[in-house]
């Protein structure tokens, strides 16, 4: 072997056309579309910031230097994380180099004539041959015509073809893939996303610091925001007397749509949202509001409302805190709640049944510094207690009240709560179209077979014979019917 | 008749539907090791040959007893799995146990739908003993006992899409068994001829063809059935797509199939890679059903376990 081999030359622009080559293949989008599937399986095995935050910072409590690594390969944001980004990416620019020039050879394809009858029809495959009776030409095109095949007659031969749906099917199905991937781009771009707790009685006014979490999408602004109000009159819940499972959430609300507009009564089910033009609410989560009244050694109010409780199990015993800190000192109650209560086996409080059949509300009470100024995020439902001394612990039922050295708390009455989803996806019926056209074209390119019939009358023969790509079956019986059309019996 | 008699009645036909098809698998074994011939003059001992011979004729009546047990076993699957539905007046499709029976009713369907076309009866003791497996599995360790459906469960798209993600289901299943055969016999003959007992299959190039037009007629529907969804998801859950972890690895499946058929329509594959794909794909779709179900996180979290 010598060592000046010659490398041809072939530029940026040869470079550039080789690598677009390499990237449309066959074999680069097979790769590409298994790595995808690989690619989004840590996602499913390792807890994610999008579908469950509380989880992901539980991982880091437990497996601290691992969760470190996780996060700088971004497996705790598998499906928005670079690499994810970037096979879908690579797959789809592949699958656009890939369908865009057989869209347009297929275009000119589809106005082509089959090519002609090819000279020995013996070697091709279903050949058949016998005496000719003079019209089998004719026969021929008229059956040609009503199965409508595609024809190029010939002096003494014709050829015929059928099946070009197969092709369409197939371009249709990845032009829809498309499609659905710009349906979710919009939807990520021009969407919103947010969530609010409302307690029984009271109103949503549709914007941005009515919600408890809300996210835009890239070039979304607040304003936006559709202006409607939701008033949550009452809600529902059924449960089953056996085994506490939920039968039914039934939601009752007043809207109004916009500023002027007459009120409206509606119902609201998990699966039946209401809509205000692309903007839905949806029914996520329910629980229960105890409604308590604090006061000082004077007897002034310093808190009085429902307070959302956080469900902690099927029975919907409950955990929360009242904060309190405009009093002086400021109070904190460590709470928790139970719609039916009993006592457990080691003397706890449990809840027996998620309906309120004999309701209490369970609290330590705490004095010093709620740490609210701190800056620290803090969860609603917890109070973080490390500065603060605990005065004294107890219950109460519905309408008792309780006196303590700092002032009294009243446990008025409880009511439900419910989480409200509300999205804006504007991308979603892009995605729907896709997908009910990725289905049909899937359906057409399945189930249609591109195949060729030949049939040549000369020197007193008839010869008929066939092909079928991908070696299709059920030609042979298509040949058959043919030729009994031709032999007329 | 009141909730708790069909649910009685279900159970019953359950447990009826097991014993046929233990019936079945023990004259699939019979009939499959009975047809195998030993001459009786051989006798290795004294250096003569033993030449078996495959003989299905003798053993025509345990084929068709074991057909005829499948095919009962089948309709009280069915009837199980009807009255289980009508014991909570609605389809019988809410938690784990009720997707197994289902799925099984799905598996041994396909298998004796395919049979009307396919002579596929050597695949029946594989079909026989899986039915038993999943059933008895459903009722030992899934079983729950017939409840209404919970809040989210409650919408038309049940039907549509848990019905279809069984069929598509049961299909996959019988076209991986069909890979597994094709790559058990594959390995068999290249080690020489067939076995005596393995001669009644059909030949390597059938199952492979059969395993990829079981997959091509089904993934439109397993298509469907993840756009319809999808479809309850938006009206549900406010989102259409989550990366949820049953829709991840419904997602997984798809792409795994629509590989899957690629390289045989477009690459051409054939033969072994082609049944370790299909092999592979089919592992997702039963590590969706195992995992996500028993021991997942998120939203699919209907097993009732």
């Amino acid at each position: 072997m010598s060592n000046d081999t010659q490398i041809p030359e072939i530029g940026a622009i040869g470079l550039i056309r080789y690598f677009w080559r390499q990237l449309t293949s066959m074999r680069t989008a097979l790769v590409l579309l298994l790595l995808l599937a690989l690619a989004a399986i840590p996602g499913s095995l390792i807890p994610q910031n999008a579908q469950n935050p509380m989880a992901v910072s539980d991982y880091f409590e437990k497996h601290k230097t691992l969760a470190i690594w996780f996060e700088r390969l971004s497996l705790f944001d598998v499906y928005s994380s670079p690499w994810f980004s970037a096979i879908y990416i690579l797959l789809f620019i592949s699958l656009i180099g890939c369908v865009l020039p057989r869209s347009f050879e297929h275009l000119q394809a589809s106005r082509a004539l089959p090519p002609k009858t090819p000279k020995n029809l013996a070697r091709m495959e279903h050949f058949q041959s016998w005496p000719a009776t003079g019209n089998e030409l004719e026969i021929a095109k008229n059956w040609f015509k009503a199965n409508r095949f595609r024809v190029l007659e010939g002096e003494e031969s014709v050829s015929a073809e059928k099946g070009y749906l197969r092709e369409t099917g197939n371009l249709l199905f990845h032009i829809s893939l498309i499609l659905i991937l710009i349906g979710v781009l919009i939807g990520g771009l021009f969407g919103v996303r947010g969530s609010a707790i409302l307690s029984q009685g009271e109103r949503f006014v549709n914007n941005a610091t009515s919600y408890d979490t809300i996210s835009f999408g890239q070039i979304t602004s607040e304003n936006s925001l559709p202006p409607f109000t939701i008033k949550v009159d009452n809600f529902v819940a059924k449960y089953n007397t056996l085994t506490s499972a939920p039968e039914d959430y039934t939601l009752y609300v007043t809207t109004v749509a916009e500023p002027g507009a007459a009120p409206k009564e509606q119902v609201v089910k998990v699966n039946s949202p209401l809509t205000f033009g692309s903007t839905r609410v949806y029914l996520q989560a329910n629980g229960y509001s105890p409604i308590v009244t604090v006061r000082d050694k004077v007897g002034n109010v310093t808190f009085q409302g429902p307070v959302p409780f956080l469900p902690q199990d099927a029975n919907l015993r409950s955990i929360g805190s009242i904060k309190v800190p405009d009093g002086d000192p400021q109070l904190g109650f460590v709470s928790s709640f139970v719609p039916t209560y009993a006592r457990g086996s080691d003397k706890s409080s449990i809840s027996v049944f998620p309906e309120l059949l004999d309701p209490k509300l369970l609290f330590s009470i705490w004095q010093g510094d709620l740490g609210l100024d701190s800056g620290v995020p803090q969860s609603v439902y917890r109070i973080d207690t490390s500065k603060m001394k605990q005065i004294t612990l107890d219950s109460l039922r519905p309408g008792e009240f309780l006196k303590f050295s700092e002032g009294s708390i009243t446990f008025e009455d409880v009511v439900p709560w419910v989480n409200l989803q509300i999205v804006s996806d504007p991308g979603k019926s892009y995605s729907l179209v896709g997908g009910i056209f990725a289905i049909l074209g899937l359906l057409a390119s399945l189930f249609t077979k591109r195949r060729r019939i030949w049939i040549r009358v000369a020197e007193g023969e008839v010869q008929v014979a066939g092909l079928a790509k991908n070696g299709a079956p059920g030609l042979e019986i298509e040949i058959s019917e043919f030729v009994t059309k031709l032999r007329g019996k | 008749m009141s909730a708790q008699d069909w649910a009685y009645l279900s159970n019953y036909a359950i447990y009826s539907a097991m014993a046929l098809f233990t019936l079945a698998f023990f004259a699939h074994a019979f009939e499959t090791a009975w047809a195998v011939r030993t001459p009786i003059a051989a006798d290795e001992t004294k250096g003569n040959l033993v030449t078996k011979t495959f003989d299905s004729f003798r053993t025509q009546k345990a084929m068709r007893i074991a057909t005829a047990m499948m095919i009962l076993g089948f309709i009280f699957l069915l009837v199980g799995v009807v009255t289980r539905g009508l014991s909570a007046s609605r389809v019988p499709w809410g938690n784990m146990y009720e997707f197994s029976i289902t799925g099984a009713l799905a598996f041994t369907g396909a298998y004796l739908a395919a049979l009307r076309k396919y002579d596929l009866r050597w695949l029946g003791v594989i079909v026989s003993i899986s039915a038993l497996l999943t059933l008895g599995t459903a009722i030992t360790l899934l079983y729950v006992p017939s409840a209404p459906l919970v809040p989210a469960l409650k919408s038309t798209w049940l039907v549509i899409h848990v019905s279809t993600a069984i069929i598509s289901g049961g299909v996959f299943l019988l076209a991986n068994v069909i890979s597994a055969a094709y790559l058990y016999l594959d390995n068999m003959e290249k080690k020489g001829p067939r076995k005596v007992w393995a001669q009644r299959f059909p030949t390597l190039e059938v199952l492979d063809q059969l395993s990829y037009r079981l997959v091509a007629f089904v993934f439109p529907l397993w298509t469907f059935s993840v756009i319809a969804g999808a479809i309850w998801a938006e009206s549900a859950w406010g989102r259409y797509w989550g990366w949820d972890p049953k829709e991840t690895w419904a997602f997984i499946t798809w792409v795994a199939y629509a590989a899957y058929l690629h390289a045989r329509v477009t690459v051409g594959w054939r033969g072994r890679r082609a049944a370790w794909l299909c092999l592979l794909a089919g592992s997702t779709f039963l590590f969706n059903y195992v995992y996500v179900n028993v021991w997942g996180t998120g939203k699919h979290t209907y097993s009732g376990l």
